[in-house]
């Protein structure tokens, strides 16, 4: 579990110190479009008006670029071609910063594949009625047992969610506390090494520095669901193009991350299968007359299929709107049901709020809402991202939950744990001994 | 059906997915970092310029040509009327003296205000012998005006190589070739005379009672004055107090009519104890007078 510890402070150090020099940039590598923003960090926080909060601590930073363009080279939120994500990123990151008038160095990335999987970790220690410190908290995060994530894996997230203090839980900061046995529960998300390493390379061709990785189901979780929703206990469903990530948090952290892997893209292929037109026509159809809930009149809008094949018949066809639907519903119904089924599986109906946040590229289709109210409960609610200081207007859409999320995210990344010092007596003797023994032998 | 020709519109339809390529993508964000931009922005024009000056002004023509230039508008402006003198007036000098600094000067007027230096000109006129002070000043209107303060000749001093006048400081005047020329001055001769003329002058004062029968003072030594009388004693004056031994004399030339009488010397070099040296005569019927003493007392 020391690894676990150095890297995750590794990381925590990285994006402490690109923050520290003001501006970070934000890419997004999604399915269908990249996103990046950059943001200026400069301290001085507080809005002067009266009444007006910390704004869920995103007045920190400034966004002061922000630019997005169609991916390429991305399949399932995965890189699949390597030099077309490259010149995606590279025509993002130079939009935005053109926008910004200044150059970005360190980039923080979000990404929406790579088959997340949650664990729960759980670690407890011996406290004899000490009150506790900070080398216990630390100590108590080292001590959880890691699980066997499989090779070529590796953890992206690993926030603790939970202390508790003898048979006290649901503890946030278990500090200055005194207590005999200190529990801490830890969630951690593993991703696929490969798919990461991927990222980095990319980013690295693209002269930026990684300066933090995230799943793009949590950013969108933390940018779309309210302060309340996130310590009640709700889902957040970020509908991608190439996959559909959902997230669920509770008192504040998330505790369960997965993705389904299917997504838009999926739907609009259905489309162009169906009716036998280019997809980027059969993009067009979806994002204009696309639709869940067919009514009487959808069968009298009639859309005009244009093509240029040569066959008159077959470039001057016209569908009707019920037609669409009915091709696009099965898809979405797909969906959802696969997100309930996944729900279902981190027991998500054991929680005491039932609320589900949809938000994404994806849940802008006309009708989703009821439709999901039909599959996956009553208490449905479409999300847009919380609004952050210098956002463009283009950019407020759900489909940038995620980025702003990830903006969010750099600013307030939840994992202050990892700065506390382990104490020394933690490190294995071991290993101590070994190096011992080597400066005896080699000296 | 397929369009057969293309068409303007199709033509300037963008490319799909444009991306800048990694050069460009690098130059972008090198030109974004504050250093390069600031360097390029800044630096490099000023840089450029100042080189490109230099080596076009560095060259030989061109620094040629420049200079010529800056000649030429230098000498058009001083050869505006407005910067002409034209004249010069001398105040305060003799009509000898105003000549000789004409002479000195030399002069071609007219000319040009920024010709002409005042210091320098003062520097040079002041070493002049006759000159004691001078103001050099440029007048608005064209004239340069010298204001000569003279020395007033006080005294006459005969040396080996010739005559010549000093002022009351000792300071030469003038030469001049024969003393009656001046006859009104009293005339000191000596090595060193010249740098005790206020003493001089002093003792000439003293003297006034004498009249015309003082025909000067003699240096001895470069350290005491002789008076030197016509038709009679030359008299000896101490080096210092020599003013007062001097009336001493004429205090006893008063009471005992010394001065007419054949003495060769009045010696107050050691005033307390006046000595007289008396002429053959005075000897021989001092002699005489003694003898004819001594015998009367042997008698």
């Amino acid at each position: 579990m020391i690894e676990l510890f150095e890297t995750q402070r590794a990381m925590r150090q990285m994006r402490r110190a690109a923050m520290q020099r003001g501006l970070v940039g934000i890419v997004d590598l999604g399915t269908s479009k990249v996103t990046c923003l950059v943001l200026r960090f400069d301290g001085d926080a507080m809005p002067a008006a009266e009444g007006v909060g910390s704004m869920a601590g995103q007045a920190q930073f400034r966004v002061i670029g922000a630019a997005t363009t169609r991916a390429r080279g991305m399949r399932h939120g995965e890189i699949e071609v390597m030099q077309e994500t490259e010149r995606a990123v590279r025509t993002v990151v130079q939009a935005a910063q053109k926008m910004a008038q200044e150059r970005i160095d360190h980039a923080i990335v979000s990404f929406s594949g790579a088959a997340p999987r949650s664990y729960g970790l759980t670690g407890e220690i011996d406290l004899g009625g000490r009150e506790v410190t900070e080398a216990d908290v630390a100590a108590v995060l080292a001590s959880c047992d890691t699980p066997d994530i499989g090779p070529g894996r590796t953890v992206l997230h690993a926030q603790p969610v939970n202390f508790a203090l003898d048979y006290r839980s649901g503890l946030s900061d278990p500090r200055g506390q005194v207590g005999n046995a200190l529990t801490a529960d830890m969630h951690m998300v593993s991703v696929d090494q490969s798919v990461v390493q991927n990222i980095l390379h990319c980013i690295r061709r693209s002269d930026l520095e990684l300066a933090g990785l995230a799943s793009s189901a949590y950013a969108a979780g933390v940018s779309a669901m309210v302060e309340d929703e996130q310590k009640i206990g709700a889902a957040c469903i970020d509908m991608g193009a190439g996959t559909t990530g959902l997230s669920i948090f509770l008192r504040g952290h998330m505790i369960y991350a997965d993705t389904v892997r299917i997504g838009g893209v999926h739907v609009t292929q259905d489309i162009s299968k169906g009716l036998g037109i280019p997809l980027t026509l059969a993009e067009r159809i979806k994002t204009l007359h696309g639709g869940l809930m067919a009514t009487g009149r959808d069968d009298r809008d009639m859309i005009a299929l244009t093509a240029e094949t040569g066959d008159w018949e077959h470039d001057r066809r016209e569908i009707s709107r019920s037609e669409l639907i009915g091709i696009m519903r099965p898809r979405v119904e797909e969906i959802l049901e696969e997100v309930r089924a996944r729900l279902e599986a981190a027991g998500f109906d054991d929680l005491p709020s039932q609320k589900i946040v949809l938000t994404g590229g994806g849940s802008q289709v006309p009708g989703l809402a009821g439709l999901a109210a039909r599959i996956l409960g009553q208490q449905v609610r479409l999300g847009r991202p919380l609004r952050v200081q210098g956002l463009p207007q283009a950019a407020t859409g759900p489909a940038f939950s995620a980025a702003v999320g990830l903006a969010l995210f750099a600013a307030h990344p939840q994992d202050e744990c990892w700065d506390f010092d382990l104490g020394r007596h933690r490190y294995p003797a071991r290993s101590l001994r070994r190096a011992f023994k080597w400066f005896r032998e080699n000296w | 059906m397929r369009a057969l020709i293309r068409t303007r519109h199709r033509a300037e339809t963008p490319r799909p997915d444009p991306a800048p390529s990694r050069l460009a993508y690098r130059l972008n964000r090198l030109w974004l970092s504050p250093l390069v931009r600031r360097l390029v922005k800044q630096v490099l024009p000023v840089g450029l310029t100042v080189a490109a000056l230099a080596v076009w002004g560095t060259h030989p023509a061109q620094v040629e040509r420049l200079t010529g230039w800056a000649e030429g508008l230098r000498a058009s402006i001083e050869a505006r009327p407005e910067f002409q003198v034209k004249q010069m007036a001398v105040t305060g000098a003799s009509p000898v003296l105003a000549d000789a600094i004409r002479d000195r000067l030399d002069l071609d007027f007219p000319v040009s205000w920024f010709d002409l230096d005042p210091e320098a000109i003062r520097a040079d006129l002041v070493r002049l012998d006759a000159v004691a002070d001078v103001a050099v000043a440029l007048e608005l209107g064209g004239a340069l005006r010298v204001d000569v303060t003279q020395r007033e000749p006080a005294v006459v001093w005969r040396r080996v190589s010739g005559l010549e006048l000093l002022d009351g400081t000792g300071h030469r005047v003038a030469f001049i070739d024969r003393r009656d020329g001046r006859a009104d001055l009293p005339l000191v001769t000596g090595t060193g005379a010249d740098r005790a003329v206020p003493e001089a002058l002093a003792l000439m004062d003293a003297a006034a009672p004498l009249g015309d029968r003082v025909v000067g003072l003699t240096r001895q030594g470069a350290r005491r004055w002789d008076v030197v009388l016509r038709d009679g004693p030359v008299i000896q004056l101490p080096e210092t107090g020599a003013r007062a031994a001097l009336e001493r004399v004429l205090g006893m030339d008063a009471a005992m009519d010394l001065l007419a009488r054949d003495i060769r010397m009045v010696d107050l070099r050691n005033p307390a104890r006046p000595t007289l040296r008396l002429g053959p005569d005075a000897v021989e019927y001092l002699v005489t007078t003694r003898a004819f003493t001594e015998g009367l007392r042997q008698r």
